[in-house]
């Protein structure tokens, strides 16, 4: 069974844990504009959504890549992106109608969610629990999965 | 079952890689012209840049990776298709037969009609044979003239100055990126440019090209000539379709495609920068010719030759690009459609620019210079097709909250959300 990341917002307090626990984790700096997750405020801050990669079935940016830097983890089931196969070409950036996988002009190269290898450091750091890490099979992703790709093709 | 795709490209191989998951037995053979392990065109700017080595360029790493696969990579050139005995004829006479037959050609260079062009020390940046050509010439503080400024050039521009050479850059339109950026972004993208100590010259055509007192010589309607040692021809590229002539399989700019990837021949299929198929945007019949498309369109015709039944809603035309650390992006009808309603946030300064249409509450296309986070949202906003509501209201104002828009139309009910893999 593999884990996925279980996202409830109702709990998320905008504490930005997830953002520094993630940046810390990938990139040795606890700068929440380098997070690989993201808090997404609504209403004047009164309600926020953390937002991360679905790491969706279709797997737009591992399709678009022209040089086959992004593959699948037989241990997580996580789209990772191997920084020394990727060019900086970007077209994952846009051809992943979620908007998860960012460019960072310092690397050259692009960033996505990889599960931390297994032990999400978002899910880690959150204190209320609006960030676990669960067993994939809950029913709540089909409903998400289905607004938000319904329009695309898929082989 | 015989399939047999001829190019060797991204379409070709995500096609090839597609049938031999769908099916373990049939026999799958891809033709392609070049005598290199297949490779990406859109990694050659990074090649010239010496980001990475040629394997770098390669579409699959392992050496095995074909063969293992159970894929014949031939090495070959397609002079006809005979769609009546069903079988395709290679120069030198061999004649192979398929069941079906994919048409992954992509496109070639095209130069255009001018005296001189085939001078040594011209070059097209599209194969990897040109790049290690350019590589030879392009030193450090060589002068180059760069023909072209639309999305290919800008890309080898990029390159070429990773190079340190002295540049000029030629465009014949009175602006850069003419097919994906308007006025005002392609004004921003020339200043930017000018700063980085790049010369470029617009709505200037060069009218022939001859051999000066040293090096070539690049005359100019209305100014001096330009001298170079190098000249990089980026004005175009033209579908393969030449070899089809004849065959009763229906061309128009490339191969004409139904929403099965089929062409008016049965079990004749084609993808990639060759086909002509259905735009998600307009529903009319176009060349995209950028990578997300030749993958789509790859593994939709793979499972049709396969026998499923897929059809394509069309693709997306979207394009990013790097020049010189400015990164730019356009998506879908990002020049507006009539009636429609725009929302504009230019910061000329800053080099900034963001710029989204309507069609009622649906986001039809945009723009974006200087966005590097969640910029793919904007596809997903636009494919799609969501309803934006009071969001259409909140982005008029504020191009830039486009992905709280996405999650506020897609994830606002209160129902926890999963985001992550699902079981396999």
């Amino acid at each position: 069974m593999q884990k996925a990341l279980l996202i409830n917002p109702e709990k998320c307090t905008s504490c930005l844990q997830c953002e520094l626990a993630c940046s810390f984790e990938h990139e040795g700096v606890f700068n929440p504009a380098k997070s690989r997750i993201k808090v997404f405020e609504f209403e004047h801050g009164r309600r926020a959504i953390p937002y991360t990669c679905t790491q969706c079935d279709e797997a737009w940016c591992l399709h678009a890549c022209p040089v086959e830097a992004i593959t699948i983890s037989p241990n997580t089931g996580a789209k990772e992106v191997n920084d020394n196969t990727c060019v900086g070409c970007k077209v994952c950036t846009i051809a992943c109608p979620f908007g998860t996988v960012n460019y960072n002009a310092d690397s050259g190269k692009v960033a996505k969610c990889d599960l931390c290898g297994g032990d999400p450091q978002c899910a880690e750091a959150c204190p209320t629990g609006a960030i676990t890490y669960v067993d994939a099979n809950w029913t709540g992703y089909e409903r998400m999965l289905e607004s938000a790709v319904r329009a695309h093709p898929a082989a | 079952m015989n399939h047999i795709i001829i190019g060797a490209g991204p379409a070709g191989v995500i096609a090839a890689e597609t049938l031999r998951r769908l099916d373990s037995d049939d026999s799958i053979i891809v033709i392609g012209d070049e005598d290199e392990t297949p490779y990406s065109r859109m990694a050659l700017p990074y090649l010239l840049a010496e980001n990475i080595g040629e394997d770098g360029t390669h579409l699959r790493h392992g050496a095995d990776h074909y063969a293992a696969h159970g894929i014949r990579v031939l090495k070959g050139r397609v002079t006809a298709v005979d769609t009546g005995a069903k079988n395709v004829t290679l120069e030198g006479g061999d004649a192979l037969s398929y069941d079906k037959l994919l048409i992954a050609t992509g496109s070639h260079a095209s130069r255009p009609p001018i005296a001189g062009m085939d001078l040594p020390g011209i070059e097209n940046c599209w194969t990897l044979a040109d790049a290690r050509r350019i590589a030879e010439r392009a030193k450090p503080g060589a002068k180059v003239v760069l023909m072209g400024a639309g999305f290919i050039g800008c890309i080898v521009l990029e390159a070429l100055a990773a190079r340190n050479v002295e540049l000029t850059v030629i465009e014949m339109a009175d602006r850069m990126l003419a097919r994906m950026m308007d006025d005002a972004g392609a004004e921003m993208i020339r200043r930017w440019c000018e700063q980085k100590g790049v010369r470029v010259l617009i709505g200037t055509r060069v009218e022939s090209i001859d051999n000066g007192e040293v090096g070539l010589r690049i005359n100019i309607g209305g100014g001096e000539p330009v001298a170079a040692d190098l000249v990089v021809c980026a004005t175009g590229v033209a579908p393969n379709v030449g070899f089809l002539e004849g065959s009763g399989i229906n061309t128009d700019l490339g191969v004409i495609v139904d929403d099965h990837l089929q062409s008016n021949v049965a079990d004749v299929y084609a993808a990639g920068d060759v086909a002509q198929g259905p735009d998600f945007s307009t529903g009319q019949s176009e060349i995209h010719a950028i990578q997300p498309t030749a993958s789509e369109h790859a593994r939709i015709a793979a499972a049709n030759m396969a026998g499923r039944s897929n059809r394509f809603d069309g693709s997306l035309s979207m394009n990013v690009l790097n020049t010189l650390g400015l990164i730019t992006s356009s998506f879908g009808l990002w020049d507006g459609i009539e009636n429609g309603e725009r929302a504009t946030v230019l910061d000329k300064k800053h080099f900034k620019y963001l710029r989204l249409e309507f069609d009622g509450d649906i986001l039809v296309g945009a723009l974006a210079i200087g966005l590097t986070q969640h910029v793919g949202v904007l596809r997903g906003l636009i494919q799609t097709r969501v309803k934006l509501g009071h969001w259409k209201r909140e982005l008029l104002r504020d191009p830039h909250q486009a992905m709280s828009a996405y999650l506020g139309r897609t994830q606002g009910d209160t129902s926890p959300l999963v985001g992550a893999t699902r079981a396999a």
